[in-house]
């Protein structure tokens, strides 16, 4: 549109740049041709924030953050407020809906590499906004003010308490109070309806900046814009607007049947989505049974109390996070799909899937030794997947893999050895296989097989 | 210095300036962010119910044990029977911290029995581990605590195990002993929660509550 024609876009235009927006982010960016299934979840995602805020919004017109009338004012959304149920349950039903779509997108992300090199700030940008979402849903998971809510959030706030020296401090602090009370439920629906969410849309939009500063990544991890016609359009592109708009209409269709599905027929899911212990109000003299979070943080939960001490418990799991920022500085190949990095590294990235499902189921049984032994046997599969990246970022000689195997070995055995007086002996003598076959697979195979060897990467994108 | 023409930038006394805004800029956000940080410490209310509560334990009957409330947290007083008191001794070998080295109690509690009369227990009923309340659990060997119970305490959450000094055993994820907040006896039947005898130590905190 030039800037002499007349009419409404023209007056707007010259007064904002909303032609060349338009262009830059939809209409004229050009995204790779051959995106497949796992590209629907960054934009689904961005569907499901709008969906929180706007639920969200109508929650909060009838919600009383005080912790004498919070589960009452829940009680009453459900029963007394016209269609209240049904915006409740889509809130609820959208939290858990937000972190199978975040999984499946940063799994994406993991698989195609799109988190090396140039795209190191869209994924650090991305796991910040992944932390803000644990931190969200976390607070509001204590606003309804039930059994879990109270004692889940008595658990996680007391994490910072095994902070040495300031921990105490800390706590009461963030709790406002001497244990969770109704400071802590105030100001947990202070952070949870207006800070977070404006960090959250703040960094949405600066992940989306940066993203279409590098240009998307695909399934070949090629780089479209190495290859460009005459008029600067990458050969292998196509607008984002219309082509993505429409083929990820069409993942927003499939996504809403599903979410419809739970929202009207399980809105629970069984106790997966909303636990029966939440529908008791907040007791402070009475623990439940067994005080376990929702799903989507159960992995990191595994990870927490499979470490007989709670220092180190809170520090791997802090640690299980921290690995996901540092992803670009721990694997270094320069192929980035798995497609070309070899059998090996794509046998590493099922294994790392099946873990965290793995520690999933975990973080769900009860706390018994066997469990807990288990528990850590796949919190060392966690850390050994980043570990096993860092090893085949680059050809190694077989000295290199016979050492690597002397020191995971040894690892091994002198983290049992430090468990000894915690679990029974004889349960970690059952279970101690499980990281020694992940590391004599992932040392050996490379010294008699080339299955550790990257392929060819094509110079275009493949049509598979 | 020579003199300079009106034009001309003077580099040093810039860079004075800039720095010095800085600095007292800097000083000025961080004194303003005090009562932002302040504002989150728990209110004159919140400090007021923390204060010490008097416990009546007349009608506290051998074997059994009362909940009350200090600081919103629950506080035991146990009534130990003789029996009870006999087996502490014998669970040393058993337990990460037998001699309470950790500051887990007032020091007039740093003893086998971890209170000031031995009959009568208290502790603040969190685990160290979670901060879940534990359960009581008096009888001998039942069945979901396996044959080597001795009577104790017992956190539903993540199995952390107890004596009935509210030290912790080897091989649960709590690290330390429960809490014994500061008290003393008013008199033969009252016991005060919260305070010394003689007043003082109300900002007292355990290394993990």
């Amino acid at each position: 549109m030039s800037k002499n024609s007349s009419g409404f876009m023209a007056w707007v235009d010259r007064r904002f740049p909303l032609t060349e927006l338009w262009n830059e982010h939809m209409a004229r960016y050009f995204a790779p041709k051959n995106f497949n299934f796992w590209y629907f979840f960054g934009s689904l995602a961005l569907l499901i924030l709008v969906m929180q805020i706007a639920t969200g919004i109508w929650l909060a017109m009838n919600y009383t953050p005080n912790s004498k009338m919070a589960f009452d004012s829940v009680e009453y959304i459900m029963r007394d407020v016209p269609w209240g149920w049904l915006i409740r349950f889509m809130h609820s039903t959208g939290a858990s809906a937000f972190f199978i779509i975040v999984y499946l997108h940063m799994y994406r992300g993991l698989i195609y590499g799109s988190y090396k090199r140039p795209r190191e700030l869209v994924w650090l940008i991305g796991a910040s906004i992944f932390v803000l979402l644990m931190a969200e849903a976390f607070m509001g998971y204590l606003l309804p003010w039930g059994q879990m809510s109270y004692w889940g959030a008595e658990v996680i706030t007391s994490l910072f308490g095994a902070i040495p020296w300031v921990g105490g401090g800390l706590e009461t602090w963030l709790r406002g109070d001497f244990s969770v009370s109704n400071a802590t439920l105030n100001r947990f629906f202070a952070w949870h309806a207006v800070l977070i969410p404006i960090l959250l849309l703040a960094l949405v939009v600066v992940h989306i900046i940066a993203l279409h500063r590098v240009g998307s990544n695909n399934p070949d991890g090629v780089e479209i814009h190495d290859n460009e016609d005459e008029d600067g359009i990458p050969v292998d592109g196509v607008a984002f607007h219309p082509y993505y708009t429409v083929k990820d209409l069409v993942g927003v269709g499939v996504f809403l049947i599903l979410f419809s599905l739970v929202v009207f027929f399980a809105p629970t899911l069984d106790g997966w989505f909303l636990e029966p212990d939440n529908f008791v109000k907040a007791n402070t003299l009475k623990t439940p049974p067994e005080i376990k979070p929702l799903w989507y943080f159960m992995p990191f939960y595994a990870i927490l109390r499979s470490v007989p001490n709670k220092l180190s418990g809170v520090l791997s799991m802090a640690a299980s996070i921290v690995a996901l920022f540092a992803l670009p500085w721990l694997d270094r190949s320069p192929v980035k799909s798995h497609r070309y990095r070899g059998g090996l590294y794509q046998l590493g990235l099922g294994v790392f899937a099946l873990t965290f499902l793995v520690l999933g189921f975990m973080g769900s049984q009860p706390p018994t030794p066997a469990h807990a032994d288990l528990g850590f046997r796949f919190t060392e599969l966690y850390f050994s997947f980043f570990i096993m990246m860092v090893i085949y970022s680059q050809p190694r000689s077989k000295g290199y893999y016979v050492g690597t195997l002397i020191v995971a070995a040894a690892l091994i055995f002198g983290l049992d050895w430090l468990r000894v007086g915690d679990i029974p002996v004889d349960i970690m003598l059952r279970t101690w296989w499980i990281p020694a076959a992940y590391w004599l697979v992932f040392t050996v195979l490379p010294l008699f097989t080339r299955l550790h060897i990257p392929g060819d990467v094509p110079t275009r994108v493949t049509s598979r | 210095m020579t003199k300079q023409s009106k034009e001309e930038v003077d580099p040093t006394r810039r860079r004075f300036l800039v720095a010095t805004t800085t600095v007292i800029g800097g000083a000025l956000v961080g004194t303003a962010l005090v009562p932002f940080i302040e504002s989150m410490e728990p209110s004159a209310a919140a400090v007021a119910a923390g204060a010490p509560v008097d416990v009546d334990i007349s009608k506290v009957e051998p074997g059994a044990l009362i909940t009350v409330m200090w600081r919103s947290r629950p506080v035991w007083v146990l009534n130990r029977t003789d029996k009870q008191l006999q087996e502490l001794p014998k669970l040393d070998p058993r337990l990460k911290d037998p001699d309470s080295e950790q500051p887990q109690q007032i020091p007039s509690c740093k003893n086998g029995h971890r209170s000031l009369k031995p009959q009568y227990f208290m502790c603040v009923a969190i685990c160290t581990h979670l901060g879940c309340v534990p359960t009581y659990r008096p009888e001998i060997a039942p069945p979901d605590l396996g044959p080597k119970w001795e009577g104790g305490f017992f956190c539903p959450c993540h199995g952390s195990r107890y004596d009935l000094a509210g030290r912790v055993f080897k091989g649960s994820p709590a690290p330390l002993n429960l809490p014994v907040p500061p008290h003393f006896y008013v008199n033969d039947t009252t016991l005060r929660v919260g305070e010394l005898e003689g007043g003082g130590d109300e900002n007292w905190h355990p290394a993990t509550w």
